[in-house]
């Protein structure tokens, strides 16, 4: 599987099928059992930012200094640190809640706070693992919009795991479905829509067609002995 | 003022008012207990003609307090520096262990056990050992005190240092950070509530320390803490000022219990959920 710049790329599959074992590799946070990860430019291979299932945020540290953890890490300053953070915390909207606590937010702010630490370093990947799987559904639609936009914007390169059928056609320009034992991916499914896309496309003819034929290439990638 | 509609239902003034109650019955139920036990005491050794040898009157108790003080403050306080010397040290001692089984595997492999076993042996059993080694009673006291008080500070610090978020601990990976950033921003901050129960705990097992200690030195030491006079008081027979001694202690138990509470709550207050008020 090749991964071009600028993309946005689904991993979509059933669980155990290594959607999220995939994303750690690319990620250097796991080994292989066989295969490689190669980088046309060694550099963006440090590049990354990772979105975690849960908010992962620090409780006992401010908004502000959740996201400036990863410069932090680099060793910037506060100070020099505060406008690079500030404008990460206006992209997502929360550039007022900067110095409240974790625990004084909604779960889809803290998801939010999570988007800001990972775009803080302005990477150049950006590796999602089921960002907004235990969010409401209002919550959910506002931030698939809203990282699209991110997206646009900033020229990432983004690989979103889900196993949402709905949510990759929405938000891909590509999809790979893959499937369990041994952990593969059997199809790879472009979706041609223009972007922005927004309600129009949610509930268009076209979304419907490519939603029914990921659904089916899902389907076939469960064997009989799984279950949903 | 205007007759705006006043959104509190009969219910829910039922329930603020049980509120106030159980409130204010939290502090005057124990309050009103001690009371009464004071007066019941009073009354047991007036009624029976008790005589204050066998068991002073509470007023009585009260009196050699005020009157002993030149003698009982002093000693007071040689007690209280010496536990918070005891709790200090323990902190170190138990904090920097921690964190050196954290770093190192093999560390916590090859010193844990020792640890456990200075916590399993009774102290008063291996005072005497100390007493022969150690010349200087400061220092011999405070090795008791401290043997008593650090395990609590290390086992539960060395659990707050691993217990860390998976996550997190991934994302600081991801973002290249060393072995000291990884302790100073993730390890150390997730183990404070961790740590400040230690300290509760070990806030206790301090002052018993130290008591202990000055107990089994006995006659040896230079006799100014609080365990000494209770020893002499047994001796002459002057049970109000052992009465005396023995309130100071408490007295002290408690200010330390909640000198510790404090610090957790003005150190938690703002994340964690220990420290947080729920509606429900």
């Amino acid at each position: 599987m090749t991964v071009k710049e600028g993309e946005f790329i689904s991993l979509l599959g059933p669980s155990g099928c290594g959607k999220s074992t995939a994303l750690r590799i690319m990620a250097g946070l796991g080994s292989t059992t066989k295969g490689t990860v190669d980088w046309t430019n060694k550099e963006d291979a440090r590049n990354i930012s990772f979105v975690f299932q849960e908010p992962t945020l620090m409780p006992w540290a401010t908004v502000f200094k959740n996201v400036w953890l990863p410069l932090r890490l680099k060793g910037i300053s506060k100070t020099s640190a505060y406008s690079e953070v500030m404008e990460a915390l206006t992209m997502v909207g929360l550039e007022k809640f900067a110095d409240a606590y974790p625990r004084e937010l909604s779960g889809g702010m803290k998801m939010r706070v999570s988007i800001a630490r990972a775009l803080v370093t302005r990477p150049k990947l950006l590796l999602m693992d089921e960002p907004f799987a235990a969010l409401d559904e209002i919550t959910r639609l506002k931030l698939n919009d809203d990282l699209l936009e991110l997206w646009q914007k900033l020229g990432w390169t983004v690989i979103f795991v889900t196993h949402s059928v709905y949510e990759s056609v929405y938000l891909s320009t590509r999809i790979a479905v893959m499937a369990a034992r041994p952990g593969r991916v059997i199809e790879e499914m472009k979706i041609g829509a223009n972007y922005p896309r927004g309600e129009i496309f949610r509930t268009s003819q076209e979304y419907g067609d490519l939603a029914r034929k990921a659904s089916q290439s899902l389907h076939s990638a469960m064997n009989q002995q799984d279950h949903l | 003022m205007t007759d705006a509609p006043v959104l509190i239902d009969e219910e829910e003034l039922r329930k603020a008012r049980t509120e106030r109650i159980m409130s204010v019955l939290k502090w005057a139920l124990p309050l009103g207990l001690l009371i009464l036990s004071v007066i019941g005491w009073h009354y047991l050794v007036v009624t029976n003609d008790i005589p204050h040898y066998i068991l002073p009157t509470p007023g009585r108790v009260f009196e050699t307090l005020i009157k002993d003080w030149a003698i009982l403050g002093p000693s007071l306080w040689n007690t209280m520096t010496l536990t918070v010397m005891g709790l200090a040290v323990a902190v170190i001692g138990g904090v920097g262990l921690a964190i050196l089984f954290t770093q190192s595997r093999l560390v916590e492999y090859s010193l844990f056990p020792y640890a456990v076993i200075l916590q399993v042996t009774p102290i008063v059993a291996v005072f005497p050992l100390i007493n022969i080694y150690i010349d200087d009673i400061t220092t011999k006291l405070l090795l008791c005190a401290w043997i008593v008080a650090f395990f609590p500070l290390l086992s539960n610090t060395t659990l707050g240092l691993n217990s860390t978020d998976h996550n997190l601990r991934n994302l600081f990976q991801l973002y290249g950070a060393s072995r000291w950033q990884t302790l100073v921003h993730l390890q150390l901050p997730n183990a404070l509530p961790y740590f400040l129960t230690g300290l509760r705990i070990a806030g206790g097992l301090a002052l018993i320390g130290s008591v202990v200690a000055e107990f089994v030195a006995g006659t040896a030491g230079t006799g100014t803490g609080l365990a000494t006079r209770i020893i002499e008081s047994g001796f002459r027979l002057n049970i109000s000022r052992l009465f005396a001694c023995l309130l100071l202690i408490s007295l002290s138990g408690i200010v330390i219990y909640l000198v510790t509470s404090l610090i957790t709550h003005f150190m938690l207050r703002k994340w964690h959920e220990s420290a947080l008020k729920r509606e429900n």
